[in-house]
């Protein structure tokens, strides 16, 4: 049997759809309502409530956990101010990411490390000699995103916390209705939002707190399909779809180090010895072979290639995550990994890896689209990520 | 006379032998199949031993029959069909199990509930695996070149496995020859801490050899697990619909229909050999047979110490072949039940039942079971593979009653004191005592039961001491050392006259590997 | 800026010694550090009672690589008196007469004759293929073994080379010899002989220091280690060196000294100092940093990278590696000071002067495994043990002996309890109980009673897990495998960092060939600058 995560007593009834998938050996909904859309529109408008249980979580602990996440990120933990959250990837020894992931500073010993495939063994493995203690703490830490821009007003009714004070990529310690939670402001959908941490005893508690907190705000259980648009428009990488993890790639052309995902800001070759330093400062220094960068269809180069059937443009209901060819001069230069009709933007967005010499920003590509059975090449323009990147994000 | 010449005779009617008639027929030969028994497929062959339950005597499961034969002979067609075993369960001695399943979320949270570090490292050694799996393929599937000649074929043959090898990276080649060289427990500890999952996997190390768990040599055999995968194979492991004979007469009708003569109760008493050439063979009736060329799917030691006189071998040769370990250690239990058995540690009709259940609690356990057998008895506690052919294809037993067919090692030719009727009783209780012990209502619902030792298999399947590999797979005994060196790429000492049995590359289970290279080796001399 | 020392080398064992005196040779300015009192490692002669003088590890030497011997010879003039006694093994059985081997293999076919005619005749032909399979290892042992990966033009000319010798041997005798590679001792000898001493007594020095029976595969290997480099004909021949072996530690610290090294004992490392990749010294108990160009370490694999190395240095995967390294020692020791002779059954005394093996059959052997394997003490256990004081009468007062025993099995891994002092004695009762089945008045004779648990050669020598060749050498870590795949040039992923223990090719035994080899590539290194 496949498991259900701590909400499930909630969501599960909440599924009209009947659309569940897997995620990391758990069941989550796709869509709770009949199509996604309305889902979408609430992360954009209102406020989505999602849940983000299967996330493998890891608790650092120990006088020597600081020195241990250093070791294995690539960004520089000592920068990291308790109650503060750093998106960072890490690499194996050859600078190719095995996974990326946000991690918390919850006290001056204390961390969490979010992460989308296991990674204890690998984080065990790192802590030969060091005091720390390295618990995997999936199973009994839930979590649910709270997102959109009503987000923080909801907060507000349902928690104690001071959430204007609370910076991007900061968090707190706070109060759901009784329920201690751990309130950051991160998510996935480039939105304004909040990721509430809960202890998986007290999840329903809280779902039902937000849930009564957010009716007035229009609040919307929202499932994966919903995020997975918002995502790309975010410009928010998903491993095994996005990159494919150093450590299960099966073959070396398959493996992507931080600079050619442009996750190159993330990498503090300035700090002490990590995993993968040594060829990261050899590709810095290189170049990257490639670049993954956004992609925008054009428009009028879709409506060109269905006229010729007497169609109007056919566009993708929901995120793709397949492996599209990107051409320049029809020789093929990249492929994309996921795109989406983005319906804020009202423009067809992909992500996509690109050889550096034509990942300059607004080089003229062709992607792959089938029309009527036929493969025919889309003009793209290589544009600047994230596609939508609102300023009440960070406010 | 000239009517009744062949062009090759097959000597032995097991799946190798099939194979190379089929593949010998297909190019437009003349073949006759010569078979002793009353049956075709050797130790691949499904029994009526008891109304109404149909057993795989001897060999229980299709392990790595190769696509391409299938696919060659259209073996589909002529009524293969091969069905997946789902899963393997071990039953643990404190009443919990281990279970690996069919599906990865569901296998990983298996493990993780034993050793989360483990359920991690067990995709991290998938995919080395399948990565080693598809590095060796090359060298399952090519005639095994000679090292020491300067011959430029066999230059050519070492210098492009050689670049194969160098051609892996350090990351596949150093694992691959850990793999050659280390025991399957060794290997595993290095991956992993549950007992019961290395035991499980080890076991598959040891399955058809004289060694234990910790006996170097044994972990390459790991691979074999992972080789169905990269063949677009669903699973590494099934179960011929039928029972494993189905494989056989699949195989048998696929040949028949491309023209090859297959002769049952026909026992090959010797090989005629003139002027140094094989011409043909006699039979026990007296009868002789002509033919061009004589290719023998029997073992090694049955082919060249029983099938042909010495004086007509190089004695060197008599000897390698005389020093060819051939040691059986395994014997089969075949049950006929009245109902389905109930399993301490998961009660119930499940799944589970459709997939294997292996007795292999730990590394200790299987070692000590070797022990036994090093010194003569067989175990007293053996390690047992377990699957139950009525649940996955009905048609093996009446309704509602099942058929269980129990491997177990070990079981040694060389008995201290021989293998007699009391001795098989007493090694058949032994199964039973100790399998009771998972299964509680066990000796309650037999209704039968036949015990194989391995003085049984050679009696009855023609296995020199038991052996189910016609030889074992040792270190030195594979490749271009198998049977002997240089006779491996199947040709032999004599001209005209051909080997395509398990004891040739690449060696044993139901693979047919060594019968569809030896035909296209001597289609290439013809 | 240049840095006080050209090379500091870690440990000084015979095989540091050696690098450090080769290096020091080329006009490398070498400082050799030293954790205990004394130099030696392993071989040392200490005296366990008053006036018995004992070989406390390791009672014999191998044959040592002639450029050792050679540089010895060139700088002292001498070279430490080597005792090879004749007969080199006596076999005694509870119930029969004794096997004795013998240098000359006539006599020995002579002495199997009156157990087994069949065995008498194959002898010569078997010391035949041993000698021809060993004489081939030898000629590998004395090669930088090749890096599989990135094979060079000059990788390829060696392998080249080892092949044109391979094949010198002829067809058949080749392929024999790549057979005897992935063997069993049992294999082997069951092909060869049917005695069971016999094949006892040859089987033992197949699992000489191997956590495996002689049913192992890789055993026959370990067989034919044991013969490199020794004199043709003679099997399982055990050199001792006259004084014991402290006599060739201090041998070899004099020819470093002669060739400019600078030895400290007293002076143990506890870190190597690396930056940027780059290995720049080393940090010493008492806190002293020292610089240096290289280091160099004679510690094994898993001391060097895992306690000297801070694993940040290091690639998980090459950490991974380093930890995965087999050593689970399998071997005690236990010394003895003897009132008088043991009364084996002997006509006379001189035939106890080489080997006296407790092997009476290669079951025995196998049993006495299956014990370790579990983690118990073998209740039979093999035992090969020497008299020194027999050819050496300054070891012992007048009349008295001293006894060295080489135990096996005893597994540094036990399955309840640890090494303390309990197991430590009950390991020393059985051994001088099996000992007496064959020599009843042992127990009586017995003045001081010396015993080293694994452990205790862990503590004692720095040898991890107490195994005496600084990692196992079973088929998986032997050349282009040692110590670890990928690294075994002497070179480590530490730039400047070298091995030259006997954690590398070709291993364990006093040879001097790992510190040889190491050297050599050193050199090479330091020429290309």
């Amino acid at each position: 049997m496949l498991r259900t995560t701590p909400f499930h007593p909630r969501t599960g009834p909440l599924c009209q759809a009947k659309n569940w998938r897997r995620w990391a050996g758990y069941v989550a909904a796709s869509s709770y309502e009949l199509t996604h859309e309305r889902e979408y529109h609430a992360i954009r408008s209102a406020a989505a409530l999602i849940d983000v249980s299967p996330l493998y979580k890891y608790s650092v602990r120990g006088p020597d956990a600081g020195r241990l996440l250093n070791r294995v990120v690539t960004r520089d933990v000592d920068k990291c101010a308790v109650n503060q959250v750093m998106y960072t990837p890490w690499c194996d020894e050859d600078g190719k990411v095995i996974d990326d992931g946000t991690l918390s500073r919850l006290g001056e010993e204390t961390f969490r490390l979010t992460a989308a495939e296991p990674n204890l063994r690998w984080l065990r493995d790192n802590a030969l000699g060091l005091n720390v203690t390295i618990d995997d703490v999936t199973d009994s830490i839930a979590a649910v995103a709270l997102q959109g821009p009503n987000s923080r007003e909801i907060l507000k009714h349902a928690s104690d916390a001071e959430l204007d004070d609370l910076r991007f990529f900061r968090l707190t310690p706070a109060r759901v209705q009784e329920v201690p939670v751990t309130i950051s402001r991160t998510g996935y959908t480039g939105d304004l939002g909040y990721e509430v941490w809960v202890d998986a005893e007290r999840a329903v508690s809280l779902w039902d707190a937000l849930m009564a907190a957010g009716e007035p705000y229009g609040i919307t259980p929202a499932g994966m399909l919903a995020l997975d648009v918002s995502r790309i428009e975010a410009g928010l990488l998903l491993n095994q779809v996005d990159y494919i993890p150093a450590n299960k790639a099966l073959l070396e052309t398959r493996k992507s180090s931080p600079f050619e995902l442009s996750l190159g800001w993330t990498v503090a070759l300035g700090k002490d010895q990590f995993v993968g330093r040594a060829s990261l400062v050899e590709e810095q220094r290189r170049g990257p072979a490639s670049h993954l960068r956004g992609l925008e269809i054009e428009w009028e180069s879709l409506e060109e290639i269905y006229a010729e059937f007497g169609l109007p443009p056919e566009l993708p209901t929901i995120a793709w995550r397949t492996s599209v060819p990107v051409y320049s001069n029809s020789k093929q230069i990249g492929y994309a990994t996921s795109g989406a009709w983005s319906p804020t933007l009202k423009r067809y967005i992909a992500l996509a890896h690109l050889r550096a010499q034509h990942a300059e920003l607004g080089t003229k590509l062709a992607m792959e689209v089938t029309a009527e059975h036929q493969r025919k090449s889309a003009l793209a323009r290589v544009v600047t990520t994230p596609f939508f990147d609102p300023e009440r994000k960070r406010a | 006379m000239a009517a009744n010449r062949y062009d090759a005779v097959v000597i032995g009617g097991g799946h190798n032998g099939l194979v190379a008639a089929a593949y010998l027929a297909r190019a437009g030969k003349k073949v006759l199949v010569l078979e002793r028994r009353h049956l075709v497929g050797g130790s691949a062959v499904t029994e009526e031993i008891y109304p109404g339950f149909k057993y795989s005597v001897c060999s229980y499961v299709v392990s790595l029959l190769r696509p391409e034969i299938i696919r060659e002979l259209d073996l589909s067609a002529h009524g293969l069909d091969l069905l997946p075993l789902e899963s393997t369960v071990t039953p643990l001695p404190n009443g919990d199990y281990l279970a690996r399943w069919a599906d990865h979320d569901q296998t990983r949270r298996e493990l993780y509930r034993h050793s989360p570090r483990d359920a991690e490292a067990y995709d991290e050694f998938g995919t080395l695996m399948y990565h080693l799996a598809f590095a060796v393929k090359p060298i399952l599937s090519m005639v095994p070149p000679d090292p020491t000649s300067l011959s430029p074929a066999d230059l050519r043959s070492l210098l492009k496995l050689a670049n194969h090898f160098r051609g892996l990276g350090e990351e596949k080649l150093y694992p691959l020859i850990k793999l050659m060289t280390m025991s399957s427990a060794d290997y595993l500890d290095e991956w992993f801490e549950t007992e019961a999952l290395k035991a499980t996997m080890s076991a598959s190390g040891v399955i058809g050899t004289f060694l234990g768990p910790r006996s170097p040599g044994t972990a390459y055999v790991l691979l074999h697990h992972y080789m169905g995968e990269i063949d677009g194979a669903f699973r590494a492991w099934g179960f011929a619909k039928g029972g494993t004979g189905s494989v056989s007469e699949a195989i048998a009708s696929a040949a028949r229909g491309l023209g090859a003569e297959i002769r049952t109760e026909a026992s090959v008493a010797r090989v005629i050999i003139e002027n140094g050439r094989a011409a043909g063979v006699a039979l026990e009736s007296g009868e002789e047979i002509r033919a061009n060329v004589v290719v023998s799917g029997v073992d090694p030691r049955l082919t060249f110490l029983g099938l042909i006189e010495p004086d007509e071998l190089p004695s060197e040769f008599v000897q390698a072949i005389k020093r060819f370990r051939i040691r059986g250690s395994s014997g089969k239990v075949n049950l006929a039940l009245d109902a389905l058995p109930n399993l301490a540690c998961l009660p119930g009709v499940g799944p589970h039942l459709r997939g294997a259940v292996s007795i292999s609690p730990s590394i200790e356990y299987l070692e000590r079971a070797y022990d036994d057998a090093k010194y003569g008895s067989f175990s007293r506690h053996p390690y047992m593979d377990i699957v139950l052919p009525s649940m996955i294809d009905p048609d093996m037993a009446p309704p509602g009653k099942h058929v269980m067919s129990i491997f177990v090692q070990y079981a040694p030719y060389e008995l201290n004191g021989g293998w007699n009727d009391a001795q098989r009783e007493e090694f058949g209780d032994a199964v039973i005592d100790t399998l009771s012990e998972y299964m509680p209502n066990l000796k309650e619902i037999i209704l039968h039961r036949q015990v194989l030792t391995p003085w049984d298999m050679e009696r009855d399947f023609g296995l020199t001491e038991g052996n189910i590999f016609h030889g074992e797979l040792s270190l030195h005994q594979l490749f271009f050392m198998r049977p002997a060196a240089p006779w491996t790429d199947y040709h032999t000492p004599i001209k005209d006259f051909y080997q395509c049995g398990s004891g040739t590359h690449p060696g044993g289970g139901i693979s047919g590997a060594s019968g569809r290279l030896a035909a296209l080796t001597m289609l290439e001399d013809m | 800026m240049s840095r006080p020392y050209d090379a500091i080398v870690i440990g000084a064992g015979h095989n540091g010694l050696t690098t450090a005196a080769r290096l020091a040779k080329a006009g490398l300015r070498v400082l050799a550090l030293e954790g205990r009192d004394t130099v030696g490692g392993a071989l040392v002669t200490e005296e366990i009672h008053p006036g018995f003088k004992v070989d406390a590890a390791c009672h014999q030497i191998g044959a040592l690589h002639p450029g050792v011997v050679g540089d010895l010879d060139q700088a002292l003039g001498v070279t430490p008196d080597i005792v090879r006694s004749d007969p080199v093994v006596f076999a005694p059985l509870i119930d029969g007469h004794p096997l004795l081997l013998w240098r000359d293999p006539i006599a020995t076919a002579e002495a199997i004759a009156t157990f087994s005619k069949r065995d008498a005749e194959s002898w010569s032909a078997f010391v035949e293929l041993i000698s021809k399979a060993a004489g081939l290892l030898e000629a590998a042992y004395e090669r930088t073994p090749p890096d599989l990966l990135s094979v060079d033009a000059s990788d390829l000319w060696s392998l080249v080379r080892l092949g044109g010798r391979a094949r010198r041997l002829g067809k058949r005798d080749m392929m024999e010899v790549a057979r005897l590679l992935t063997m069993t001792a049992v294999e082997l000898l069951d092909e060869w002989f049917e005695n069971d001493l016999l094949k006892g007594t040859l089987g033992a020095t197949g699992v000489t220091g191997m956590f495996q029976g002689p049913m192992a595969a890789g055993t026959a290997y370990m067989l034919l280690h044991n013969h490199v480099g020794t004199e043709n004909g003679t099997v399982r021949s055990a050199d001792r060196v006259r004084g014991g072996v402290g006599v060739l530690s201090h041998a070899l610290r004099d020819l470093a000294r002669s060739c400019g090294v600078e030895i400290r004992t007293n002076a143990r490392v506890t870190r190597i100092t690396v930056k940027d990749g780059r290995a720049i010294g080393v940090v010493l108990a008492n806190g002293d940093e020292l610089e240096a160009e290289r280091v160099i370490s004679n510690a094994d694999p898993r001391r060097t990278f895992l306690d000297l190395v801070d694993p940040l240095d290091l690639a998980p995967r090459f950490v991974r590696q380093v930890q995965n390294i087999k050593y689970r020692g399998a071997c005690a020791k236990v010394n003895l000071a003897l009132d008088t002779l043991p009364s084996f059954a002997v006509s006379d005394p001189a035939l106890l002067g080489g080997v006296v093996s407790i092997s009476p059959s290669l079951d025995y052997l196998e049993r006495a495994y299956d014990d370790a394997k579990y983690g118990d003490i073998s209740r039979e256990p093999y035992l090969e043990a020497v008299i020194p004081s027999l050819a050496d009468p300054s070891l012992a007062p007048d009349g008295k002996h001293v006894m060295s025993i080489l135990v096996q099995y005893a597994p540094y891994h036990l399955n309840d309890g640890t090494w303390d002092e309990s197991r430590t004695s009950e390991l020393g009762d059985r051994v001088v109980k099996t000992l007496a089945q064959y020599a009843p008045n042992l127990e009586q004779i017995v003045l001081a009673r010396h015993v080293l648990s694994p452990r205790d050669l862990e503590t004692d020598f720095g040898l991890t897990e107490g195994n005496i060749y600084h990692g196992e050498m079973t088929l998986d870590q032997l050349f282009f495998m040692r110590p670890v795949p990928g690294w075994a040039r002497y070179r480590t992923p530490i730039e400047n960092l070298y091995l030259c223990g006997a954690g590398t090719h070709p291993g364990g035994g006093v040879t001097g060939r790992p510190g040889y080899n190491a050297a050599r590539e050193i050199l090479k290194d330091v020429k290309r600058g």
